[in-house]
């Protein structure tokens, strides 16, 4: 039953995915829905930090912008082949997780989110400065679009056709990591630290690989955002955006596959509906990131079905209230 | 001889800037101790600082009026910010004590850009404009008063610390908060003091800097997580150590800026502090990692 539940719920899933396409047609929702998808794939890897791994990231537009910037300078200075592009993004987004993970993971407490934060501000600020290759801080124009067997991905529905296959297997990737005996072990990680080491768990290894496999994802993003957009600046890849992937995983829900692909979506859409949400949003993302986490810490759906249960409970005249 | 020249100049500065970045880290070690969170909302309080200073002065032209009442409203925000966004905490785990407190300076940061708007705003020096000759630097008046006051500040807070009750009481909670609270003393109300004091510490910093740098809105994000690595740099909790990291860091960056380029003068900061990560986690002064 489980099994086919779980089936079910990923059919839909595809299904949902196959039919957008034929229903909208305005390239403004498309090209809404891409970015949908691009955040989704960064948010799925940062949450597999944060809810799995129990660590956080405050530099992961860091990655995102290390992607972007491999594929936009790569193939729109050097004419590289934008497939080799993206995977020299991976290795080079990999490999700087790696060395920031090595030293900042083998001490306990939150050295990571403060090692991350300092890599994303000189990320920042190297793109800005390295004029002759990024372009500084007016961005990088003329990145071509990516093209398979002679088909350019160049409209916002060929892009789509690009970008939620691609989704899909992120997060399918991530379901079954979770499920795997690495999920397992993940699990218990964030439970206990001395108990899943306890149990042979190699704690710090465990969470090296998590942190590099979100970085990973986050400059797969990275590329696909630059071949979408044909242009990148520093300023999509601020502090700012870090804190706002943040948000989206904890509105989502934090250790939550699918609550990604929903923290995602609520908070691409949410400033597109709001005429006035320009100035206001600093301060939106901030309250929202404080409420949901103080009132609402397993995230917005779950939070709201906890309260709902709670409510029962409460009319049942049981427990609590009392 | 003539690329030495202005060094003594880019000492001077980068002290100044040094010192501010030591309130700071010393409001980030206060915080750290009574609770082990990093308050991620303490830049902020430097910028509201600076900028309710200057709108206060703008109403009565008075700097030791606008001084004092600048940091007793940031004061009164920390204790806010303590009581409305930590205390409901239901389940206080470092990772969402972490992501409340970005959370609490990602709002902070934008109210003030709705109360203020996002153009900068001057605070007048505390005594005149004219340059002091200090040997081979000139230096500003107001150079002089961030070091001063900043020095004031930091013997002042020492000695709540070691000779006042209510100094000592923190320190016992900071030492081992579950016997604090066995001898009586209410780890609540002290975790509330660190709050209110670590905000009135960067809102001093803020006030102090504004003459020199002017008061903006998204000033608090960059000068934070520099008070930060100054903190992380000298060893967090370590009161010396803050104050060593941050001039330390003042200086670094001041004269990196001056002899390599000053595009680079913000990663300087995050360089040290990844350096320090790597190589001493605890810091310069700090104990265990």
């Amino acid at each position: 039953m489980r099994l086919r539940r779980f089936l079910n719920r990923w059919l839909l899933f595809v299904a949902v995915v196959i039919l957008i396409p034929l229903a909208v047609e305005s390239e403004y929702y498309l090209t809404l829905l891409n970015f949908i998808g691009i955040h989704t794939i960064l948010v799925v890897g940062l949450n597999l930090l944060m809810g799995y791994a129990g660590q956080i990231s405050l530099g992961h537009a860091a990655f995102f912008g290390l992607g972007a910037y491999t594929s936009g300078i790569l193939t729109g200075t050097y004419g590289i082949n934008p497939w080799l592009a993206l995977m020299a993004g991976l290795l080079i987004s990999g490999s700087a997780a790696f060395l920031i993970g090595v030293p900042a993971l083998k001490l306990r407490g939150y050295y990571l989110a403060m090692a991350t934060l300092g890599f994303g501000v000189i990320v920042y600020i190297v793109f800005n400065e390295l004029q002759t290759w990024t372009g500084g801080p007016s961005g990088l124009a003329g990145i071509p679009a990516l093209a398979l067997a002679g088909f350019s991905f160049n409209t916002p529905l060929k892009l789509y056709l690009l970008i939620w296959p691609a989704v899909i297997f992120i997060l399918a990737l991530s379901a079954s990591l979770v499920d795997s005996r690495t999920g397992r072990a993940l699990r218990a990680l964030h439970d206990s630290e001395a108990a899943a080491e306890s149990l042979g768990v190699n704690t710090q290894r465990l969470k090296l690989l998590i942190f590099v496999w979100s970085a990973l994802y986050a400059s797969l993003a990275g590329s696909l955002y630059a071949h979408t957009m044909n242009f990148i600046a520093p300023s999509s890849f601020d502090i700012m955006f870090s804190i706002k992937l943040v948000t989206m995983v904890v509105v989502g829900g934090m250790a939550s596959i699918w609550g990604s692909l929903l923290g995602a979506g609520v908070l691409t859409v949410l400033p597109e509906l709001l005429v006035f949400f320009h100035d206001f949003e600093v301060v939106i993302f901030g309250g929202i990131l404080m409420t949901v986490m103080i009132f609402l810490p397993r995230g917005l759906i779950r939070g709201l079905l906890d309260l709902k249960e709670f409510r029962r409970y409460q009319k049942e005249g049981g427990g609590l209230s009392g | 001889m003539e690329i030495l020249s202005p060094l003594p100049q880019y000492i001077v500065s980068g002290l100044t800037n040094g010192a501010i970045y030591a309130l700071i880290a010393l409001g980030f070690g206060i915080i750290y101790n009574a609770t082990t969170i990093i308050n991620f909302a303490q830049g902020e309080m430097v910028m509201l600082g600076a900028l309710s200073a200057i709108s206060i002065y703008q109403l009565r032209p008075s700097l030791p009026l606008a001084f004092l009442g600048g940091v007793a409203a940031v004061t009164l925000v920390g204790l806010a910010f303590e009581r409305l966004a930590l205390r409901p905490v239901r389940d206080p785990n470092p990772l969402s004590l972490i992501i409340i407190t970005v959370g609490g300076a990602v709002f902070i940061k934008g109210i003030a850009m709705l109360l203020w708007g996002k153009d900068p705003y001057s605070l007048p020096p505390f005594t005149g404009h004219v340059p002091i000759a200090l040997g081979p630097a000139t230096v500003l008046p107001q150079n002089l008063w961030v070091l001063g006051v900043g020095a004031v500040v930091v013997l002042i807070l020492e000695a709540f610390f070691r000779l006042t009750l209510v100094g000592k009481a923190m320190r016992a909670c900071a030492y081992n908060p579950r016997a604090a609270c066995l001898v009586g003393i209410s780890t609540g109300r002290m975790v509330q003091l660190s709050f209110g004091l670590s905000a009135a510490l960067g809102a001093a910093g803020g006030i102090l800097i504004a003459p020199l740098t002017l008061g903006v809105y998204d000033m608090g994000t960059m000068l934070g997580l520099k008070g930060f690595s100054a903190a992380i740099l000298g060893g967090l909790g370590s009161s010396l150590g803050g104050v060593l990291g941050g001039l330390l860091l003042g200086v670094a960056e001041s004269l990196a800026s001056g002899l390599i380029s000053s595009g680079y003068r913000d990663a300087v900061a995050f360089f040290l502090l990844l350096l320090a990560l790597f190589i001493r986690p605890q810091g310069l002064l700090g104990g265990k990692g």
